[in-house]
């Protein structure tokens, strides 16, 4: 049984979970609900089963890169580090920016090291913010290879238009558990990851096997996703499915299967291994934004479709979240934790 | 995910549905050319009123597919960003076969007198609406499997649609130059104007496949 304590103190990363839940879904089933290819309770079962899946497989590179940029040791500090990248996810969301919570977590990180004073590991920190840039550019260059290879197979396969509507639901289930399992893995580590310096649950043994505190965890941030998902991604489901309506069926399964691919590419400890071995360059294995690797994808179709009003004032609004987001992040996690400390006595270093 | 087992099967019934419909316009136009051939040979006969029945039951059936389909599309969520196309497209062609259907009647329940003068004309006139008509059934096949062939196709319907009206034309010149009575001249303008509207409508629906099939294409 868990410490209520404890538990209390987990709060914080569990509802930064049901937030990611609740939102990212829509990125990965949004267009399939909202086209009505996929029902919503469909969507939601196998997003949940995959997302936890994710989550506890392949959990755990994103998490020790964003251990290397800031290791939490006492769990009132994580605590407040989750709590304030939830609140700067929660302040952003309500003044419309396009806000990601893996920049929000890194944010708070930060604002931790700074309280701390422990230097931030500026290696690592450079390597998360260029994967920022290179997400949505990686997303919309592989939405422009898989559009180009969807036409060209198109042409000759000739297949009919009743039955490449059923071939495209398929499709759009199986891009979406991979999408799910890709989101669980890759952003896990925004919801947990600060908590697993502190280890702060107990080794638990059913039967023979034992499971780390850092594998309950990923376990109970995956179930948080997942909570996320059933409870409150329906409303979003449908509104990211119509904005995104403006795209045919085929470009909104190349949107989804773009973003699913990318967040698989920076969470895959097997890819980075097999890259390794070959003594290619390595992809970070660093937490991303699922939001703008959909919005990159649907920037690379439209290039590619020949239109050329592009939005700028939602690529400015990106840019603007990369800054914004995280400074309020910091802010926030500084100001908290600095009251944990100092008002409640807690200790958060 | 239990839909999913079913979803081919409901596919494959609306792929045959949808051929069906085509075939019976197919069928239809085909039907229609000896029945006018056979009015120009012998006037209302047994067998004209028989293939005008045939007619009659071709469209019926083809009602009946459409309605099918249109429940199939709706009630299953199929091709929900196609679907408003495909049904306008159905509905449109449908019209095809009403047209055949009630340019028979006219000849059966008027029995116009079509001196022998011009019974080549009528049959040039019907020989290019039946092959516009005929054009057009490949194309909305087209749409449904191959979109990259719709232009083609449509290009043909224009085509015949073109040479009908020219026929229709050098038809009306001709009778109304002609020594017959002016009541007969309307009479039978009016029935150079029913068939040529046949061809007319295929090219109008050709208008339309022809915006569905950029649509798939883009």
């Amino acid at each position: 049984m868990i410490d209520p304590i404890i538990l209390l103190f987990l709060s914080s990363g569990l509802f930064l979970g049901w937030a990611l839940g609740a939102n990212d879904a829509a990125n990965v089933f949004g267009t399939a609900v909202g086209t009505k290819m996929v029902s919503w309770r469909n969507a939601a079962i196998i997003c949940s089963i995959f997302v936890v899946l994710g989550a506890v497989i392949s959990g755990a590179g994103t998490s020790q890169t964003l251990g290397k940029l800031g290791a939490i040791t006492a769990l009132p500090g994580a605590f407040m580090t989750a709590l304030s990248a939830g609140f700067s996810v929660f302040v952003m969301t309500k003044s419309g920016l396009p806000v990601s919570t893996s920049q929000a977590i890194v944010g708070a990180i930060i604002g931790w090291n700074v309280f701390s004073n422990q230097a931030t590991d500026t290696s690592t920190l450079t390597k998360i913010l260029s994967t920022w840039i290179i997400c949505p550019l990686l997303a919309a260059v592989i939405a422009i290879v898989l559009l180009k290879l969807s036409k060209y197979f198109g042409r000759r396969l000739k297949i009919s238009l009743i039955r490449s509507d059923a071939y495209k639901r398929i499709a759009l289930i199986f891009a979406g558990a991979l999408g799910a399992y890709s989101l669980g893995a890759n952003n896990i580590a925004n919801v947990i990851g600060v908590f697993i310096p502190v280890q702060p649950l107990a080794e638990l043994t059913i039967g023979s096997v034992n499971f780390s505190s850092t594998q309950q965890l990923f376990l109970l941030g995956g179930l948080a996703i997942a909570l996320g998902v059933c409870t409150y991604s329906k409303k979003v489901m449908m509104t990211v499915g119509s904005d995104l309506g403006q795209l045919s069926s085929t470009s909104a399964l190349i949107a989804v299967i773009s973003h699913s691919i990318v967040l698989f590419l920076f969470a895959s400890q097997g890819l980075e291994a097999l890259l390794l071995k070959y003594g290619l360059p390595t992809i970070p294995l660093v937490p991303v934004s699922s939001s703008q690797a959909v919005v990159g994808a649907i920037f690379g179709i439209s290039i590619l479709q020949g239109i050329t009003a592009v939005k700028w004032h939602v690529l400015g609004k990106i840019i603007a979240g990369w800054i914004v987001t995280p400074v309020v992040a910091a802010l926030v996690c500084f100001i908290g934790l600095f009251f944990l400390q100092n008002v409640f006595g807690l200790v958060v270093v | 995910m239990f839909e999913n087992f079913s979803l081919f099967k409901r596919t494959s019934e609306l792929e045959s549905k949808i051929d069906q419909f085509f075939d019976k316009l197919a069928e239809a136009s085909v039907i229609y050319r000896l029945a006018v051939r056979g009015y120009l040979r012998e006037g209302a006969s047994e067998e004209f009123k028989e293939r005008l029945d045939t007619v009659g039951e071709l469209e019926t059936q083809a009602d009946s597919l459409r309605r099918d389909i249109e429940q199939k599309l709706y009630k299953n969520i199929l091709i929900p960003d196609s679907r408003g196309d495909v049904l306008g497209l159905i509905e449109t062609a449908d019209d095809v076969l009403t047209m055949f259907q009630s340019s028979l009647w006219a000849f059966y329940i008027e029995k116009p007198v079509i001196h022998d003068q011009f019974t080549s004309g009528y049959k040039r006139l019907t020989n290019m609406v039946i092959k516009a008509v005929d054009e057009l059934a490949l194309s909305c096949r087209a749409f449904f499997r191959n979109p990259h062939a719709v232009p083609s196709h449509n290009a043909k319907v224009t085509l015949y649609e073109k040479e009908a009206d020219k026929v229709s034309s050098d038809l009306k010149v001709q009778i109304f130059e002609s020594k017959i009575k002016l009541v007969e001249k309307l009479h039978l303008r009016d029935f150079v104007n029913g068939i040529d509207g046949i061809a007319d409508h295929a090219e109008d629906v050709a208008d339309r496949l022809s915006i569905y099939a950029i649509k798939r294409l883009t």
